[in-house]
């Protein structure tokens, strides 16, 4: 019975997506409406992901500092292990997790509140797509702006450790030492790909479970829950086959 | 004109609307009424397309619009309005917004033409003054003039209203009542409007059909009401012992 369900809900997503990737009506209402969620879903996320970075890249510190540092373990083995949990994981899973949360919620209520109150049937009515103008945008916008809030993640969660430095629990020269260690281009690059199909899971998934919405305020309380639990659940997923596929 | 061959609709097996066929004619504001759970909403549904009926035929203007293709259904719901019981205005678009919003997606005038049309049609329902406005900032009577503004922003052919009076005061009721019928007249539309309120079956329904547990029991203008034998429907206009004295009083006229 879970399976069939499973199933359903799968098939329903699909024809969703199919319905989300047609050539939008009207490229400068597609345009109008990208911008806005840009700074919806991606600037006005920036703040979070400034704050959490820098307390997350602090305790990272003091963490690696106190658990891991004996007097055989090489000075830059904390800044190295930072450097290393911030880029391979923190700054693009964690993050990517934090606002399935936040932005996650944002597009099932809105596109829930949208179903409920027949502002999509209005659309429907008028012979808009209204998969396409409403979703379209959050999926596009989201994976364009993820790159720059991993980006801003990675600098914050340094300038985080940094920041110890000021309570002297290390010099920051054996900081800023391990931090340049046997630095890997590539792994910012595989951060960055791995984000995208974060995005990409935050917006659809969170747009399907609004979109299909059936009922009143208690469903769109329901839709924005289960919207945060699949996207955080399948990022978790992604991730696990996303790390194999690109680090194996 | 809008045609319904015997149209019928099923949920989970259980039949909400069976074989029923009507004429909607243009110019004219063509009334749905019945109780609640009737059938009417799932009936305007039907034929606006938001629900595939399990048989029949809805035809506009002779064009089967069940048997159309995506593109031609597009095209035609460009000859669309409509308003909904909720109003359903967007709430992230000012006034302006909102009735310049069809204009922008399928017209191709100008921005300055656009605006100038959203302008007339806001003028026309009486709110120039609140275009600035967020739907939010208005009252309940606004916002549904705002949604027949947006409705005969692109010039419909056809009019749908789902219970527009619902929620609003006696006095709002007629005024919007009195905009659609005047708009209808105006623009030589097909209105349909979905109603259980008998002020307005009363003052504006020139073609009236009366749905009974997903049938077709009664149709005819609101002079025909007060003179029918359908016990159905007299039970549902003449509920109220205001309606009930109406009655008397016209029936006397009719016979004095």
């Amino acid at each position: 019975m879970i399976l069939i369900k499973a199933f359903h809900t799968l098939g329903e997503y699909g024809q969703l997506m199919y319905r989300v990737f047609s050539r939008p009506e009207r490229i400068r209402m597609f345009l109008k409406q990208y911008l806005k969620e840009i700074e919806q879903l991606g600037v006005n996320s920036i703040g979070i992901v400034l704050l959490i970075s820098f307390f997350i890249g602090a305790v990272i510190t003091i963490q690696i500092k106190l658990n891991i540092e004996s007097p055989w373990m090489p000075r830059w083995t904390v800044g190295y292990v930072t450097r290393e949990i911030m880029l391979l994981e923190f700054s693009s899973s964690i993050m990517c997790l934090i606002l399935a949360g936040k932005v996650g919620s944002n597009i099932a209520s809105e596109i829930g509140t949208m179903r409920v109150t027949q502002q999509i049937d209005a659309l429907e009515i008028m012979g808009v797509n209204s998969a396409c103008y409403l979703i379209l945008p959050k999926i596009a916008a989201l994976v364009s702006i993820i790159p720059i809030l991993v980006t801003f993640s990675i600098f914050m969660g340094i300038i985080g450790a940094f920041a110890t430095c000021w309570t002297g629990i290390m010099t920051a020269t054996n900081l800023e030492y391990g931090l340049q260690y046997a630095f890997v281009e590539y792994y910012v690059w595989c951060s960055f790909i791995k984000s995208l199909f974060f995005a990409f899971i935050i917006a659809s998934v969170s747009s399907f479970y609004g979109y299909t919405v059936k009922g009143g305020s208690i469903s769109v309380g329901k839709a924005s829950t289960n919207a945060v639990v699949s996207s955080s659940v399948l990022i978790l997923f992604a991730d696990l086959i996303l790390t194999n596929i690109l680090y194996g | 004109m809008i045609e319904l061959n015997s149209i019928s609709k099923s949920f989970e097996g259980k039949e909400v609307l069976t074989s029923i066929s009507a004429i909607f004619e243009n110019g004219k504001t063509n009334l749905i009424i019945g109780q609640s759970g009737s059938g009417k909403t799932v009936l305007m549904k039907c034929i606006v397309g938001l629900l595939m009926p399990d048989k029949g035929k809805v035809l506009y203007d002779g064009r089967n619009f069940l048997a159309m293709g995506k593109k031609e259904k597009k095209t035609l719901r460009r000859e669309m309005g409509m308003i909904f019981q909720s109003a359903a205005l967007f709430d992230s678009l000012t006034v302006l917004e909102n009735v310049m919003f069809p204009l922008d997606m399928f017209s191709s005038d100008t921005l300055r033409g656009r605006t100038r049309r959203a302008k007339f049609c806001l003028d026309r329902v009486n709110l120039s003054d609140a275009q600035n406005k967020y739907p939010g900032e208005i009252s309940g009577g606004m916002q549904k003039r705002v949604a027949i503004a947006r409705a005969i922003a692109l010039n419909p052919q056809y009019l749908f209203c789902d219970e527009p009076n619902s929620g609003l005061d006696p006095k709002t009721s007629l005024v919007i009542d009195d905009l659609i019928h005047s708009i209808t007249a105006e623009y030589n539309m097909t209105t349909i409007i979905n109603t259980h309120d008998m002020n307005s079956v009363m003052g504006i329904g020139e073609n009236i059909i009366f749905i009974y547990k997903g049938t077709k029991e009664w149709q005819g203008c609101k002079d025909d009401i007060f003179t029918s034998e359908n016990r159905k429907l007299n039970d549902f206009i003449f509920a109220s012992d205001l309606f009930k004295k109406v009655k008397e009083v016209e029936i006397q006229n009719i016979e004095g």
